[in-house]
């Protein structure tokens, strides 16, 4: 913990994260407080950022084509975003600590499916898939969710059932087996505990890349369904619009941009700190 | 590493004749009507079902899908529902428009991203730090928006170059150097955007592979013995470096087709990506899983000539492989 306090990655990850998770939890109390207002849509459209309305009402990153106020749609973004990559992480975790728990603790047959399994699902391209399945239901927030989960738990699977089955080997395990625990018992609450070490930096990095993907199947018009506003669909509406308003597609961007970089840095960060092996060797 | 390649290959023909199973059953499953789609609202149910009749829809699945595995096999992918045209011919057109943007942006941003981390692995903490920032954020920017951004700048603020297509649309009256002047102005903003993101990755992961190989106790020995730091650097870092990252190369290989299909989609690139894109969107069922196979083609070849290329530099590899 003092280590990643010194890490500078880590005080910029966290602090761009607790930020934006502010920013996007006391979203009505920072903005106009209705992302889907269209006050006086030929006034208020196209204004610039830091214009001022007829109704002397300011528009920090100004307005898209229905007059809609930009940083209103991007913390109210925010929630989405943020919202739908940290659930579909979640979900991906939950996966992929049940696939590797199993196939680290049973030997045999089912390690062997369940290994080749997730090596199967490993070598898809992520994108075709989510492609194929985001296409399959009614485009929804919750479908991103569990399509982002459902082709994003292998990663951890691997770690997991790498951590298990050398946690299985250790001396603890055979005593409180010996005190006549049953195996379910054991796994659940002497193994996984000591293996959730490389599950917390899958996660960091993880969040990361789920709010990217979200983004772009949002931006193609698979994901969150506007009027409600996802960074990912603003990028695509301020697409229509990059010559006369590119600020509309330029700040979701931007804050994509910053979150997913936060992720990433924490998530490096995190990885020196809970391996000191790997830092010893620099 | 014959055995080992054929055993490769072996494993990558299951893959791919798993993306082919899945995608066959996942979209006979989903709810939507492609048909309704087809033929319009207007349409009586007996248009409807004559319609289904005449693409073979109203047969069962397990029918279905034995059928349309042997055609798969026959190169016989059916006409696409959308544009009445054959699959065959859309994706063939789409081949080599995708392998021309991946297959040059992976050339250049392996290039590149080799340069940049072996910098950042050599050279002076501040220079490394400021690499690091600059590689992190390319890492992090998503490929649609950069896209959108450098479109912004170079076609609607300079006016420089083209935003759209493969080729202009006087293309066909070009010849020789006009021509392919105007293929490579098309291809810069696409190229750009796919390699800048690439070198993101590239960089962050050759930095550190060097940075491992450097605390290698072969490299004090060399270094003990007098030979010249750029000489250790070339001949002993670098070449056991060159491992993981050639492993890499065809690890990205699917994760830089993913970033095709947006940046394909975006400068309407008419690429395999766009075309699944666009098949998706219209429940063409049969472009989407002719697609969906030629991607899982391309990784899996990707992949492979990683293999190859691995074992080839490296001989304990290549004998391990011959021993199992």
């Amino acid at each position: 913990m003092k280590r990643l306090l010194r890490d500078r990655r880590a005080i910029f990850g966290a602090g761009v994260l607790i930020v934006v998770v502010a920013a996007a939890l006391a979203a009505p109390l920072v903005s106009t407080g209705d992302a889907a207002a269209q006050p006086d849509i030929v006034a208020t459209r196209f204004l610039a950022p830091l214009a001022t309305d007829a109704r002397g009402a300011i528009h920090p990153l100004g307005t898209d084509r229905f007059g809609r106020d930009v940083w209103t749609r991007l913390v109210y973004g925010a929630r989405v975003s943020l919202g739908v990559g940290t659930l579909a992480v979640l979900l991906a975790i939950a996966i992929g600590l049940a696939v590797g728990a199993v196939a680290g603790y049973w030997r045999g047959p089912v390690r062997s499916v369940l290994l080749a399994f997730t090596d199967f699902v490993l070598a898809l391209p992520r994108v075709v898939l989510l492609l194929l399945l985001a296409t399959l239901w009614r485009p929804s927030a919750a479908l991103v969710i569990l399509v982002l989960g459902v082709t994003g738990w292998m990663s951890v699977a691997r770690l997991v059932q790498g951590e298990v089955r050398a946690l299985a080997a250790r001396p603890f395990v055979e005593g409180a087996l010996a005190l006549g625990l049953s195996r379910a018992r054991i796994l659940w609450r002497h193994i996984l505990p000591n293996a959730l070490t490389p599950v917390i930096v899958a996660a960091a990095l993880g969040i990361g890349n789920a709010i990217m993907l979200e983004a772009g199947l949002s931006f193609l018009g698979l994901g969150v369904q506007p009027p409600t506003p996802s960074w990912g669909n603003m990028i695509a509406s301020g697409r229509d619009t990059l010559v006369n308003a590119p600020w509309v597609a330029a700040a979701p961007g931007i804050a994509l941009v910053l979150v997913v970089v936060a992720c990433t840095l924490l998530g490096d960060a995190l990885q020196d700190a809970l391996n000191p092996m790997q830092r010893l060797r620099r | 590493m014959l055995a080992g390649l054929a055993r490769r290959a072996s494993t990558g023909l299951a893959v791919v004749a798993g993306v082919v199973t899945l995608t066959f059953f996942l979209l006979r499953l989903a709810p939507g009507d492609p048909v309704a789609l087809l033929v319009g609202p207007a349409a009586t149910p007996a248009q409807i079902a004559a319609q289904r009749r005449v693409l073979e829809l109203d047969r069962p699945l397990a029918v279905q899908y034995g059928a349309w595995l042997g055609r798969f096999a026959r190169g016989e992918w059916g006409t696409s529902i959308a544009t009445g045209r054959p699959v065959l011919a859309l994706l063939a057109e789409a081949v080599p428009a995708t392998l021309e943007l991946v297959g040059l942006s992976l050339l250049l941003s392996y290039l590149l991203g080799v340069a940049v981390g072996a910098v950042q692995a050599t050279a002076h903490r501040r220079v490394d730090t400021a690499l690091s920032v600059a590689t992190v954020t390319l890492f992090a920017v998503p490929g649609y928006w950069l896209g959108l951004m450098l479109v912004m700048v170079f076609t609607y603020w300079a006016r420089a170059l083209p935003a759209f297509g493969r080729a202009g649309l006087d293309s066909d009256f070009l010849s020789g150097g006009a021509w392919l002047a105007d293929r490579l102005r098309h291809l810069v903003l696409p190229l750009t955007t796919l390699t800048l993101i690439g070198i993101g990755g590239a960089a962050r992961f050759v930095r550190g592979a060097m940075l491992d190989v450097v605390g290698q106790p072969f490299v004090r020995t060399a270094l003990a013995k007098g030979l010249a730091p750029f000489r250790v650097a070339q001949r002993h870092v670098a070449r056991n470096a060159l491992i993981p990252v050639v492993v890499l190369l065809g690890l990205s290989v699917p994760t830089l087709f993913s970033g095709a299909v947006f940046v394909e989609f975006v400068f309407a690139w008419p690429g395999v990506g766009r075309r699944l894109v666009e098949a998706v969107l219209a429940r063409d069922y049969p472009v989407v899983m002719a697609a969906t196979a030629v991607s899982a083609i391309l990784v899996v070849v990707g992949n492979l000539v990683a293999d190859a290329l691995v074992g080839w530099i490296d001989p304990r590899i290549r004998h391990q492989t011959e021993a199992m």
